[in-house]
């Protein structure tokens, strides 16, 4: 199995997240498992359960719905509408945190806007994906729904941090 | 207990902007309060509050230099909020190793025709 490296974090500024990765794949196949319900289905959960919905309909104005079971028996879900879509270099859309624990929270604030880019050099894709979310409290809000779909072993202190968010 | 309630007050300590900011100013060396007073562009007072709280959170520590106070960064007490960031790293690494997997299938798929798209 190619494995290009371990996506990279960084907090730009105390309203933005950034990730990037790797892929060794030329651009137009990273957007298109990054854009296909079907391909999201197959990667999008990662290793901690299972996406139940994948709806994309990709034109400027169009909706996105994830959705995904935690191994845990819970569900964690995202929606948002597409702002702006250069097929194979960039989209930009907003996404909201409206299932799992703590997402009642999310509700009513302003969406967070996430551009990714797609940047191919010598036949391997840069991806970058930047979210902007406003506020200091949403960009944790979102941190925190990471590791909510990502690491059982962290509950109790996400309990915790989740209090200090409240 | 006593660990999730220090992560908690650490979480709480660095949510407010102008503590972020000392923290910036500090993670590049030990500093006197004059020093961060005219970094900040803050009151003396003001910032001598946000100190207090990040001192009792143990973000920062004290030592007295003849008449000076020197305040610093302590690393290991920003250790939780550096694993939480490392955490929704992993989830998203894990997500990736998965769009890996699609992508060599992709790329056999497109290979027959040599260069496809």
């Amino acid at each position: 199995m190619v494995t290009s490296g371990t996506a990279v974090v960084t907090l730009p500024s105390e309203t933005q997240i950034q990730i990037t990765r790797e892929f060794v794949a030329p651009k137009h196949l990273v957007y298109r498992a990054w854009t296909t319900p079907e391909l999201i289905e197959r990667w999008w959960s990662g290793k901690r359960g299972e996406v139940i919905v994948a709806d994309v309909d990709l034109r400027v104005g169009g909706s996105w719905r994830y959705l995904m079971t935690a191994n845990e028996g819970y569900e964690v879900g995202f929606h948002g509408e597409f702002r702006e879509i250069v097929p194979n270099e960039r989209i930009v859309n907003t996404e909201i945190y409206d299932t799992g624990p703590g997402a009642e929270e999310a509700q009513g604030l302003e969406p967070a806007v996430i551009t990714t880019t797609f940047t191919e050099v010598g036949g391997r894709t840069l991806l970058t994906q930047t979210t902007e979310c406003h506020r200091a409290e949403v960009r944790d809000m979102i941190l925190e729904s990471g590791m909510e779909a990502g690491m059982q072993e962290s509950m109790d202190r996400l309990e915790q941090v989740a209090g200090s968010l409240a | 207990m006593a660990r999730a309630a220090t992560t908690t007050d650490a979480f709480n300590a660095v949510a407010e902007p102008r503590r972020r900011a000392i923290l910036e100013v500090l993670a590049s060396g030990e500093r006197p309060v004059n020093d961060l007073v005219s970094a900040l562009a803050l009151a003396q007072p003001q910032v001598s509050k946000h100190l207090r709280v990040l001192r009792e959170v143990g973000l920062v520590e004290v030592r007295s230099d003849g008449r000076r106070r020197m305040y610093r960064v302590n690393g290991r007490s920003l250790k939780p909020i550096h694993d939480w960031v490392r955490t929704f790293e992993k989830t998203w690494t894990q997500r990736f190793e998965r769009l890996d997997t699609v992508l060599e299938e992709l790329k056999e798929e497109e290979g027959d025709g040599i260069d496809g798209d």
